[in-house]
């Protein structure tokens, strides 16, 4: 069977176009499975199956002991100073009791915790909202619950700033390079019109350290002589220390009647860990 | 018939180059924006989306709106809606174009646009909203164009545009119902979250649209020789009352499920509203203007004589379009974000640069209704007798 030259082209032209498709559907299927992960990683690295942060709010007692965990991730993650509350941009500050479990709040509590910072930071939730809306998967669950954030891919739309029940995310209103104090080289800067928020040390996880705040919190305690106020560690290991004090410790966590399930947890009570 | 946009009197041209001096206005402003950030806007870690996304959100109700001419006139063969059907269509394009410009002049990377495409993500009502809206476009530019086509040549459409005039129909409340969907799924936002805000954004919706079709087939009849109809603009008038009644009920069961039920975080966003929240009423002034404006336009309408008098029809329409455009193109965003998630209260106003490119918008939206507007009338004009054998050109 012979074809002539018309043929030849149409089939050829069907084929490649075809060829192209094809693998373009191939590698359109094969992204969402891939992992970040370029190399294989770091035998030091920490892992979980789910981390989980808990904020004891009765071992933060000086306002330096707030002031040293907040300096500390800021600096490491180059969250500039930009100096007004419109284009603010933090990954963990303090709330009162009131602002940080509105509706729980009454008129009776006491002195102490009336007027006790909370640490707030992202929940890292295990149903997050803000991932379900974002409509380019720039913010994504990892499998061991981090909600991690791409800045290469946000469009900067802040559906998720809309989403996000507990305020945690925050937008780059403009460049905020020229607001590092200290660049970290470590650690990159983010460019104007992306959101951004706590990734629970994404970074410092996977070279076998815990998150900057845990560290700053533990190395006041030891100077101290106390126990730390942020604990950190793998929930589903019944004997992980985040385990062990929940299950010693009364806990509340942040608009659970949302059905998010937040992973960070806070104990008002007091007494020493078991 | 593009060729008949490029013949006009002096007041057509003169309303172009008007238009194309608020887009350059607009323009200059959006640079400032491209290279400085969003930070030239109101906009606030606290309320993270302002008068954009608002108008975004009240401009899918004006395409959505077409449905309210196409479908009695298809659907129920209503013949007095044949000439202005493509009125309809031809107000839905420019619509869903300034929609989609809200969006981009909103965006904090606009040139990544593409990685909604690239990444398509069908958990996010976002990316279902561009879908619609995408399909909703190339539905009317097809409709309009293919139907006016042949009302030039003298002929009756093609057969094979009835499909797409049927699901262009059922697409309509769609892109209504999936921008409602962007706000009434997410969780801590009491005032979104509620069950009948798609129903509230449909009323709305086919409230300030025919409201606006009305307004424009005055204008045309005005200053063209076309006329679209008394008994048209007579039964949009209908339209309008049924649906801002519903409208204004809708916003009633919001109150009274807030206010009734006494859950503060129901309360709060419309404390914040209409009285003010812990001393911040920056809004107060406009939703009450809102209101106003809404009952003032029910009594106009909901009178059989004054609803049929052109005048003060004219004048209720204005009413139920601005009302509608300071309900759901601020206030339902902005109420949204206050109080915060932490029940705090950051108020939001728009910025000189972001009122000069919201401005822009609205005027490219204008400069494609003009152009669409004139190629539609002078195609009506040229063709002297409707499809049933009616003059269609003011004597």
């Amino acid at each position: 069977m012979s074809i002539n030259r018309r043929q030849f082209i149409k089939i050829a032209g069907i084929s490649t176009i075809m060829g192209l498709g094809g693998t373009s559907a191939v590698d359109l299927l094969q992204r969402n499975w891939l992992e970040a992960a370029q190399y294989s990683p770091d035998p030091k690295a920490l892992t979980a199956k789910r981390w989980a942060m808990v904020v004891d709010v009765s071992k933060l007692k000086t306002e330096d002991d707030y002031k040293n965990i907040m300096d500390a991730c800021h600096r490491v993650h180059n969250v500039p100073e930009l100096g007004n509350p419109k284009d603010e941009i933090k990954w963990i500050w303090k709330e009162t009791y009131e602002h940080a479990f509105p509706g729980q709040e009454h008129e009776y509590l006491t002195e102490g915790i009336k007027h006790k910072p909370f640490l707030m930071l992202c929940n890292h939730c295990d149903n997050p909202p803000c991932v379900r809306v974002c409509p380019t998967k720039a913010t994504f669950k990892r499998k061991d619950g981090i909600v991690m954030m791409d800045m290469h891919r946000c469009i900067g739309c802040r559906f998720c700033m809309a989403g996000c029940p507990f305020g945690a995310r925050s937008f780059n209103w403009k460049d905020p390079r020229p607001f590092i104090k200290e660049e970290n080289k470590e650690f990159p800067t983010r460019m104007k019109g992306v959101v951004e928020k706590c990734t629970f040390c994404y970074e410092r996880l996977a070279k076998g350290l815990i998150p900057a705040c845990v560290e700053a919190s533990q190395e006041a305690a030891k100077k101290a002589g106390t126990k730390p106020g942020l604990v950190f560690g793998d929930l589903s290991d019944p004997n992980s220390e985040v385990r062990r004090i929940l299950s010693s410790h009364f806990s509340i966590r942040r608009k659970s009647e949302l059905g998010t399930q937040p992973s960070v947890y806070y104990i008002i009570g007091g007494n020493d860990h078991a | 018939m593009l060729e008949t946009a490029l013949k006009g009197s002096r007041k057509y041209w003169g309303l172009i180059f008007f238009l194309l001096a608020i887009i350059g206005v607009g323009f200059i402003f959006y640079l400032q924006q491209f290279f400085y950030g969003l930070g030239i806007t109101g906009m606030s870690r606290d309320v993270s989306w302002g008068v954009y996304i608002g108008q975004f959100t009240f401009l899918v109700g004006v395409a959505a709106a077409a449905v309210m001419v196409v479908l009695p006139y298809y659907l129920h063969n209503y013949k007095k809606y044949g000439r202005i059907s493509v009125l309809a269509e031809f107000l839905a394009i420019p619509s869903v174009i300034m929609c989609m410009l809200f969006i981009f002049v909103d965006m904090g990377q606009p040139l990544r646009v593409l990685n909604v495409i690239l990444h398509p993500t069908p958990n996010s009502v976002m990316f279902f909203d561009m879908l619609v809206l995408s399909g909703y476009l190339l539905l009317n530019v097809l409709l309009g164009w293919t139907i006016l086509g042949a009302e030039r040549k003298g002929m009756p459409p093609p057969t094979w545009i009835k499909p797409f005039i049927y699901i262009a129909i059922a697409w309509a409340p769609s892109i209504h119902i999936v921008t409602a969907f962007l706000y009434a799924g997410l969780p801590g936002r009491h005032l979104w979250l509620s069950a009948i805000m798609a129903a509230r954004f449909l009323a709305s919706a086919f409230a300030a649209g025919p409201a606006l079709i009305i307004i424009l087939c005055l204008i045309v009849r005005k200053y063209t020789k076309f006329d679209p109809g008394r008994e048209a603009i007579q039964a949009l008038g209908k339209t309008i009352t049924y649906t801002m009644i519903l409208n204004v009920m809708f916003l009633g069961f919001e109150v009274f499920t807030a206010f009734y039920s006494t859950i503060p975080g129901h309360m709060h966003p419309f404390d914040y509203l209409y009285v003010g929240l812990d001393g911040y009423t920056k809004l107060v002034p406009m939703m009450w203007l809102s209101s106003i404006l809404a009952i003032s336009a029910l009594v106009l309408l909901l009178n059989p004589n004054w609803r049929k008098n052109e005048t003060t029809l004219a004048v209720a329409s204005v009413a139920v379009f601005f009302s509608l455009w300071i309900d759901k193109g601020f206030g339902l965003i902005v109420g949204g974000f206050v109080p915060n998630m932490f029940e705090r209260v950051f108020e939001y106003w728009p910025t000189i640069p972001e009122a000069l490119i919201t401005l822009g918008v609205w005027a490219v939206g204008f400069l494609i209704l003009t152009i669409l507007y004139k190629i539609a009338t002078t195609v009506k004009e040229e063709v002297v007798y409707d499809k049933y054998g009616e003059k269609q050109i003011k004597i």
